[in-house]
């Protein structure tokens, strides 16, 4: 195969990992206000993604590298393009990652609820503007010669992105309220297994209409098989997570994020950054990648490295298995 | 007004201020991660309380700043592409291969044993969660030794051939890259300087409680392995500058000629070394000065008869080279950096060395001065750390990567000044609180003291580590 074809999947899969990861921590750091009563409930939500959160987040760091060092003109015009969004995303990241490490650090509960906020909105802006950028990303955005983006700000938050960001903030939501209700127990457990259900249903609805609109405007062949599996998986995860069958739902919406980000990245390819005002200016897996020595020397190091890193990973959340339970976070009082 | 906006000036400053940021907590991890994995190690061996005690204690300051070098990190990563995309494409192809080895080979391994590590006290057998420490500290050491080797690249171009027809240099030869010889000096000289940080911060924190008599039991025997570390890693950090100094002449004579503000080539004798000089701000004139004679010429050739380079010639080489244009650096900067990095590191080590003399035999000293200042090891270390950096980095100009692209060609064209400047602001109002919130939070930890472990089990003998929880 073709190795800036391999890259463009390779890319592709690191946002998988992200996206579902990062996903769920995401959806439980935006459900504290709305799944906890006191603060060893929120305690207990922050412990289920405690472990994890900071290898979850890596993967965007890896995908990052990834674009920079296959596709550096895939990187260059989307980081510099995306100027603002990204900052926002990148305070947002900072506010959330600092706020699990320094919320328990001291007693006073107006300081917990300082970071308490910052986790919320920290979770939630980058869950909206992921969401944003790979739907503007689809819809393509004006570039010139230069592959330069010309547009403002302004410009990516159009009708089709906002649609897109909404599905994946309510897509990450309904992620990490599953998430919860499969790491908790006692009444949390089952207050989220019904806030799952009623923004299950919302996320069902907004997702249909993106794919669908998606779908029509730039699907491909494949786009419209990924897009099916997501929407079947969406709906097998809501059924489940009603019949309380929490491991399924969770796999189930984990399928549902994998299946609809491959859909998006299927209805680009062979483009990686299409242009809107004229598609000569548009960024292709062959003009934007690096030179094939660049790629083959990649390719060696992902063949080996990917595997451990799998392993290793999962082995952490095997270790991390157990459901957190308020016995156990009230034992070690702050 | 054009002039405040200038998106060259801003996205320059504000890199410069994120990466010095960046790096106020690099060096502590990378120091702390593996001090801490080696008290860890004690107490596994020993089974000794106070053992545990240090280790939650320095471990419990590593976390408070991993979390933040975690998120800047975040930021450095998504800048190349924001602030300097055309830099991005035109090294892409070359830079971006050590960044992606970074996170895959180190950035991943690292943040999935610190999860590990820090919740696993309970969780895994006692020789495993060992483990994890060490992993995370192989972890962080990995990832500087690629971050460095794609700052060499800047440094010291090699591995790789200009593409004509797309304007870039591509990547020929990973092997050259990563066996730069600027990074292998760089890195080793980083990881020693990162040890004397985090020896620093050891010493400080003990110097703490021992002037207020407190703590003996713990902060005594921490103290002292801070002062041998501060020692040994002293040593190493100027044997390996020394050999990155040879590195450095042979890769970029400019930059030692600025370091030394050297106008003229001199040779010999004549090649001294200033260790202090009192003149026009920018060196170019001087009214009074401490000289060492043969100095310089040996620290850039290991001779004392070599010459060395002066601006005013390299700058006549240069503009036969490249065309016309101004290739020093700013003077002032290279100059007081270097001699506050060189400065403060050995004054370190003497500081040190006096140290383990009057605390020898399980001494401690009774004047309050000497514990003041033991206390500032930790600051005075980081800051030679950074100004450092700050030499290196501003010593390179007017290129981003050597004598392939200026600095002022490099900058994303389509980002605007103002959007620059609101991240330049944002970051700076976040990265100010933060940083305060940081200090103290630190500081409190380090005035809470080692925390109490209670008992040992009676079958065991052996302490149970309480559970982990945010
Ligand atoms: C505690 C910190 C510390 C101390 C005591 C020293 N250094 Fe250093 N030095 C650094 C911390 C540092 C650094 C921050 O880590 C740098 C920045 C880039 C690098 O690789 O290391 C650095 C860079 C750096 C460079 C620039 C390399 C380049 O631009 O290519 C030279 C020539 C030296 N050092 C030489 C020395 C010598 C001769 C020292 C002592 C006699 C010395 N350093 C002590
Ligand atoms: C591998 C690591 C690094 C890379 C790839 C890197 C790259 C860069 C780049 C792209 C610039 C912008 C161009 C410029 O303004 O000159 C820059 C400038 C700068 N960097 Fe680094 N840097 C690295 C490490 C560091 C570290 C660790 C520090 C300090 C702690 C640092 C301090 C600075 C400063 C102060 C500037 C501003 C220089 C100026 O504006 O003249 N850098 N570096
Ligand atoms: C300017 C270039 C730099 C970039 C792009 C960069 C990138 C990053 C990123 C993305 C992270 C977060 C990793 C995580 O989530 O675990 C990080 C943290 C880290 N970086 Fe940097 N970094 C830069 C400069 C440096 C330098 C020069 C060093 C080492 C000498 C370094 C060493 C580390 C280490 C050890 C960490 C681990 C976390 C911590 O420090 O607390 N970085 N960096």
């Amino acid at each position: 195969m073709d190795l800036t074809v391999l890259w463009f999947w390779i890319v592709a899969f690191f946002f998988v990992g992200y996206f579902v990861l990062d996903g769920f921590d995401f959806g439980v750091g935006m459900s504290l206000p709305f799944l906890a009563k006191d603060d060893t409930d929120r305690r207990v939500l922050i412990n289920t993604i405690g472990p994890v959160w900071d290898l979850n987040e890596t993967w965007v760091i890896v995908a990052g590298a990834a674009l920079f060092a296959a596709f550096p003109e895939w990187y260059a015009t989307l980081f510099s393009g995306f100027y603002l969004a990204l900052l926002l995303i990148l305070l947002a990241l900072i506010a959330r990652g600092v706020s699990f490490e320094y919320r328990h650090q001291r007693p006073e509960s107006q300081w917990k609820k300082w970071f308490d906020g910052m986790i919320v909105v920290g979770s939630a802006v980058p869950a909206l503007l992921w969401g944003v950028a790979f739907a503007d990303i689809v819809q393509g955005v004006p570039l010139d010669a230069g592959h330069n983006y010309t547009g403002t700000l302004f410009d990516l938050l159009n009708p089709f992105a906002l649609l897109g960001g909404l599905t994946t903030l309510l897509l990450f939501f309904t992620h990490g309220v599953v998430f919860a209700s499969l790491k908790t127990e006692g009444e949390l457990r089952e207050r989220a297994r019904r806030l799952a259900a009623r923004s299950g249903l919302g996320t069902i609805v907004v997702a249909a209409v993106f794919l669908v609109w998606t779908g029509f405007a730039f699907g491909s062949f494949w786009f419209w098989v990924l897009a099916a599996v997501a929407a079947l998986a969406l709906i097998g995860g809501w059924l489940a997570n009603a019949r309380g069958a929490e491991r399924v739902a969770f796999t189930m919406l984990a399928i549902t994020i994998a299946a609809a980000v491959l859909a998006l990245f299927a209805s680009l390819f062979p483009d990686v950054m299409p242009a809107s005002n004229d598609p000569a200016n548009s960024l292709t897996i062959e003009n934007a990648s690096s030179s094939a020595y660049t790629l083959t020397v990649m390719s060696w190091v992902a063949v080996i490295a990917l595997p451990l890193v799998l392993v290793y990973q999962g082995w952490t959340y095997w270790v991390f298995r157990k459901r957190v339970s308020r016995a156990s976070v009230e034992a070690s009082a702050h | 007004m054009n002039e405040l906006l200038d998106p060259l000036l801003l996205a320059r400053w504000q890199f410069g201020l994120t990466t010095v940021y960046h790096f106020l907590f690099v060096p502590l991890t990378i120091g702390l991660a593996t001090t801490t994995a080696v008290f860890q190690t004690a107490w596994y061996r020993t089974g000794k309380a106070e053992y545990l005690r240090i280790t939650r204690f320095f471990g419990s300051i590593f976390l408070i700043n991993f979390a933040m070098g975690v998120v800047t990190g975040i930021v450095q990563e998504f800048q190349f592409g924001m602030n300097w995309s055309e830099y991005s494409r035109f090294v892409g192809d070359v830079f971006g291969a050590p960044l992606a080895l970074e996170g895959l080979l180190a950035f991943f391994f690292e943040a999935t044993f610190i999860g590990l590590w820090i919740f696993g006290w309970d969780k895994l057998p006692r020789r495993v969660h060992l483990a994890t420490i060490w992993a995370t500290a192989i972890g962080s050491i990995a990832s500087a030794y690629f971050i460095i080797a794609a700052n060499a690249f800047m440094q010291n171009p090699v591995g790789y051939q200009m593409n004509v027809e797309r304007g870039r240099a591509e990547l020929v030869d990973i092997g050259a890259l990563l066996a730069n010889p600027v990074a292998l000096a760089a890195f080793p000289h980083t990881i020693a300087a990162s040890f004397m940080v985090a020896a620093g911060l050891i010493i400080s924190a003990a110097a703490w409680h021992l002037a207020r008599n407190q703590h003996l039991d713990t902060m005594r025997p921490a103290l002292k392995f801070g002062l041998w570390v501060m020692v040994g890693s002293g040593i190493l950090t100027t044997l390996f500058g020394d050999q990155l100094s040879l590195a450095m002449v042979a890769t970029q004579p400019m930059k030692m000629a600025a370091a030394e503000a050297t106008y003229n080539t001199v040779c010999g004798a004549d090649a001294s070394f200033s260790l202090f000089t009192l003149g026009t701000p920018d060196g170019s004139s001087e009214l009074f000065s401490i000289r060492v004679p043969y100095l310089l010429s040996f620290l850039s050739t290991h001779t004392f008869d070599g010459c060395v380079e002066g601006i005013n010639d390299l700058q006549a080489q240069y503009q036969e080279l490249y065309g016309p244009g101004d290739y020093a650096p700013i003077i002032w900067v290279t100059y007081w950096a270097f001699r506050w990095m060189i400065g403060l590191g050995l004054a370190h080590v003497f500081v040190a060395v006096v140290g383990l003399w009057v605390t020898r035999k399980g001494r401690m000293p009774k004047q309050a001065w000497i514990w003041k200042v033991a206390i500032w090891s930790f600051p005075l270390s980081l800051g030679a750390m950074i100004v450092g950096w700050i030499f290196t980095e501003m010593g390179r100009q007017p290129w981003i990567v050597f004598s392939l692209l200026p600095t002022e060609s490099a900058v994303s064209p389509n980002v605007t000044g103002l959007e620059v400047l609101i991240s330049l602001v944002a970051f700076t109002v976040v990265y100010g609180a933060l940083a305060i919130v940081e200090v103290r939070l630190v500081l409190r930890a380090i005035r809470k003291g080692p925390p109490d472990v209670g008992e040992p089990d009676p079958e065991t003998g052996r302490h149970e580590p309480a559970t982990t929880v945010y």
